[in-house]
């Protein structure tokens, strides 16, 4: 019975230490401890859901006009103030953080999936592969935006989904380059070298090992690029692709506001804080990220 | 290393060639001309015009002529400016662009990896909340707003500077502030994350065993290794900065080449917008190589390939 007894126990541990917690497991583990990350988590999801439910709940809508009450201060009626047509802030910027929080956070993971692989086969393989993947990178970066904005909207219009193209084309530029960086300094390292050693294949080693170890930076550059991602926005609806007027993002209700800030400071002050809000809260839950996914932190 | 920095310049010959014919194709397929804004031109000027920029010969023809010229060094004459050349207009506003680069960037780096370095020494204390805090204001605060607000402050409430312009030496201080927070923020947030990964590694370990003080460690060989992202973003970085900020140029009326292009773009000055990407991707080829060569300085396990 006891000899049973220990075989099964040694096999359970040998079982346990085999398939040990991966890396995800670990990561989500230590994110949990993260009071910062967790707190500004709960943020992110409080502000995402205020701004794609809460409207439903809302009497006003983003385009209701009161031109007569013009631009009032925040008031009991109008929580965060009006505007110079007298739309109701709060509820412009409910309507705006849906465009804006669409599209920072999926241009983003376009842009990142592009790059991160991008920049991982090119500082991996190397040699000329690397060469030709890199000069397309500088062509691409040297190409004239403006102009390729101009250019998708005369061939297909102002479609909302361009928005995600146009950022997309731009954004994964200097990711791929962080990307490639890091590679080339993992690849030299031990383990890559034992993992070749072991015959394991080229994609599996990129994605298995090159990829989570370049992991920090990349989660780093992600949370940079969603701030960026928000204010092209702006820019780009500001050419006339993206949102159009009545509806808003809270870029344009920035950039609105700043164009006033003197005679109505709350229309700069309220959707420039949501907007501080939020990047704050992500760049805190990006550190946390950052030191859950550190393969090298100590383990508690 | 001679060789591989031969090996890329000699790359940039194809590359700069394939940017040159993509961009004036883009161009040309765009709607709108040169003179479109021009609401006098009667047929018979409107049919000079064409004859002496070349529009009557056919598109391939003025690729060419462009191209034969461009070889030269001659980037043609401005569609917007008359007789202004691409070459003048780029000397003139370059100058000026690259100056407030410099500046933004000094401002940028100084501040960046300054509190970079603070905020990775004790991570997740309260030093490292605000240095990271600190750095994140740069980013949550778009120029188009920190602009026209440091004016509001220093130029019409304290009356300490001017509103806009860049005649005096103290013009420079505004713009430079107002673009070198952002990228103060990326370098800040970069330098904290890889001196992160850094400072975790055995090496830094046996360092300190050795009894190397705090300093030494940092500089001697946490920094060489931290600072891999940000020297991988200062390349297209600096490139994008030499060659003008169009946001920032527009607040404060800088006659800089940011703006010459962007607005370029928009009036279809089809040779100035070939001038300045071909000028800007001059740089991009350049500061990426310099990246790269910096690269394997700083780490030690690569090598020229």
């Amino acid at each position: 019975m006891n000899a049973v007894g220990e075989t099964t126990g040694t096999e359970q541990a040998l079982e346990q230490a085999e398939r040990g917690t991966s890396l995800w497991r670990d990561a989500w583990q230590r994110l949990g401890k993260n009071k910062m990350a967790v707190i500004s988590a709960i943020i992110l999801i409080l502000i995402a859901l205020a701004s794609f439910i809460g409207p439903f709940f809302l009497k006003q809508s983003y385009e209701t006009q009161n031109l007569q009450l013009g631009a009032v201060s925040p008031a009991a009626r109008h929580w965060l103030g009006t505007d110079t047509l007298g739309r109701d802030l709060f509820v412009r910027i409910l309507y705006g953080g849906r465009v804006s929080m669409s599209v920072g956070f999926c241009a983003t993971a376009v842009a990142l999936t592009i790059g991160v692989f991008y920049g991982a086969i090119s500082g991996f393989f190397g040699g000329k592969i690397d060469i030709l993947m890199m000069r397309i990178v500088d062509i691409i970066f040297a190409l004239p935006f403006t102009v390729f904005v101009i250019l998708l909207m005369v061939f297909f219009g102002r479609k909302f989904v361009l928005l995600f193209v146009a950022i997309g084309a731009v954004q994964w530029l200097t990711t791929a380059r962080i990307v490639r960086g890091q590679v080339l300094s993992l690849r030299r390292q031990e383990f890559i070298e034992a993992a070749e050693a072991l015959g394991l294949s080229k994609p599996r080693i990129i994605i298995r090992h090159m990829i989570p170890n370049a992991l920090g930076p990349i989660v780093v550059y992600a949370t940079l690029t969603v701030p960026a991602v928000m204010l092209l926005e702006a820019f780009l609806s500001f050419l006339g692709l993206g949102v159009q007027p009545p509806m808003s993002s809270w870029g344009v209700l920035i950039k609105e506001g700043a164009e006033v800030m003197e005679e109505f400071p709350w229309l700069l002050i309220f959707p420039g804080l949501v907007l501080a809000v939020t990047l704050f809260s992500l760049n805190f839950l990006g550190d946390g990220l950052r030191d859950a996914l550190d393969p090298r932190a100590s383990k508690e | 290393m001679l060789g591989f920095i031969a090996r890329r310049l000699l790359q940039m010959v194809p590359v700069l060639f394939i940017i040159a014919t993509i961009t004036f194709f883009m161009i040309r397929v765009a709607p709108g001309g040169p003179f479109d804004t021009e609401r006098n031109t009667t047929p018979e000027i409107q049919k000079s015009l064409d004859r002496y920029y070349g529009f009557n010969l056919p598109i391939y023809r003025q690729y060419l002529r462009w191209l034969g010229n461009a070889l030269h060094g001659d980037l043609g004459p401005s569609y917007r400016y008359a007789n202004r050349t691409v070459n003048e207009l780029i000397a003139e506003s370059f100058p000026i662009s690259a100056e407030l680069a410099f500046w933004s960037l000094l401002i940028a780096l100084a501040l960046g990896l300054t509190a970079g370095i603070i905020a990775s020494l004790r991570p997740n204390s309260a030093t490292d909340y605000i240095a990271s805090s600190f750095a994140m204001l740069g980013i949550s605060v778009p120029n188009f707003v920190l602009g026209p607000l440091l004016v509001l402050i220093f130029a019409l409430k304290l009356n300490w500077l001017h509103v806009s312009g860049w005649e005096n030496p103290i013009d420079r201080i505004l713009p430079s502030l107002t673009l070198g927070a952002l990228y103060a923020a990326y370098i800040a947030r970069l330098t904290r994350g890889g001196m992160l990964e850094i400072l975790s590694q055995d090496f830094i370990r046996t360092a300190r065993a050795k009894g190397a003080s705090n300093l030494r460690v940092i500089l001697k060989h946490a920094l060489r290794g931290g600072l891999l992202p940000v020297v991988n973003y200062l390349g297209p970085t600096a490139a994008a900065l030499v060659t003008g900020s169009f946001a920032v140029e527009t607040i404060f009326q800088i006659p800089g080449l940011g703006r010459n292009f962007v607005n370029a773009a928009f009036n279809r000055d089809y040779t100035m917008v070939l001038g300045a990407v071909l000028f800007y991707a001059g740089f991009i080829v350049l500061f990426n190589l310099i990246v790269d060569v910096v690269l394997v300085w700083m780490d030690p396990k690569q090598k020229f390939e």
